[in-house]
């Protein structure tokens, strides 16, 4: 019996050790929402195709930590992008910003397509031209003949 | 022939594009430090665990801050290269990041101390601090404790003796 209670002593005595153990991710869900949220929004730069969110790259685990860190000193969404970008460049974010180097990269799209559209309009319209011009009236005089059952040509 | 001299030009033109495309290399991602103060630290060094280290120790002077790990293959490859370039008397301080003490110690025992002094960056701050995503990484700074250059992966032979070695003689004349 006192062996149990010791046990049962030892078991409470060690729950908290083990909740404080786990408690990390699970601490402030509303903290970790916005952590993940704003990784989404970074590239991780080991493997550059991932967000940070999606990373398992040891880099990625450590800026989100940072990115945890700085949240909870209240630092706002923009200062802790700032601090990445000061370290990392525009490469880190998924949406470059509007500078004069990304302006190709936010407008050739853009371009393309109207250059695309352009060249098309042009070539339609010269079609039409070239084919109401090319009916003459010899053509009109054998499609009259077509259509009158002769042998054509 | 006019019929089809658009096309292939456009042709050529995109298959130059994606060919230069095809040689840059993606990992080389330009640092926004260059130009910029290099960042504060102070951090225990690796051999005297109970000194430290600081950039601002530095001041006055052209110096190289290497960052390597035990674990870090290319540092292998590079290794030999730090080795010479110490011998032609640039100072090469070392950044081991994100390493155990003894594994760390252990590497420069059996390759060889290229540098004058490492510093021990156990949780890599100070590599978040300086933009570290590759190691091996290796930044110059001048005697205003500016970073002048970045480079991203190994030195090569090549690199120093076209680069390196230039820049930090540049900067040693200024």
């Amino acid at each position: 019996m006192p062996r149990a209670a010791a046990l049962l002593l030892a078991a409470l005595a060690a729950a908290p050790v083990v909740a404080r153990e786990a408690a990390p991710a699970a601490a402030d869900p509303v903290l970790e929402k916005r952590v993940m949220a704003l990784a989404e929004e970074l590239r991780c730069l080991v493997c550059q195709n991932q967000t940070l969110a999606e990373s398992n790259a040891p880099l990625a685990e450590d800026l989100r930590n940072q990115l945890r860190e700085r949240m909870r000193e209240g630092k706002s969404d923009k200062e802790v992008v700032d601090f990445l970008v000061d370290r990392y460049g525009d490469f880190v974010l998924y949406r470059p910003p509007l500078k004069a180097t990304t302006v190709l990269l936010w407008f050739g799209p853009l371009f393309l397509l109207a250059a695309g559209f352009a060249v098309l309009l042009r070539r339609v319209r010269r079609r039409r031209k070239l084919a109401d011009a090319e009916v003459d009236d010899a053509d009109r005089r054998r499609a009259a003949e077509l259509l009158a059952g002769g042998e054509p040509r | 022939m006019t019929r089809f001299a658009i096309p292939i030009a456009i042709f050529i033109a995109l298959v130059v594009l994606l060919g230069v495309g095809l040689k840059l290399d993606p990992r080389e991602v330009p640092s926004p430090l260059i130009g910029k103060p290099a960042p504060h630290f102070e951090l225990p060094r690796l051999h005297e665990s109970d000194k430290t280290f600081s950039e601002r120790d530095m001041l006055g002077k052209v110096w190289v801050l290497n960052v390597w790990a035990s674990w870090c293959v290319s540092c292998r490859e590079e290794h030999p290269v730090l080795l010479d370039l110490a011998k032609s008397g640039v100072p090469i301080y070392g950044l081991n990041y994100k390493d155990k003490r003894e594994d760390g110690l252990a590497w420069l025992k059996g390759m060889g101390d290229p540098y004058r002094i490492s510093i021990f960056d156990f949780d890599g701050r100070v590599g978040i601090d300086y933009g570290v995503y590759g190691v091996p990484e290796t930044y110059v700074i001048d005697k205003g404790g500016v970073i002048r250059y970045k480079r991203i992966g190994p030195l090569t032979p090549a690199f120093v003796k076209e680069t390196l070695l230039p820049l930090v003689k540049e900067l040693d004349r200024a």
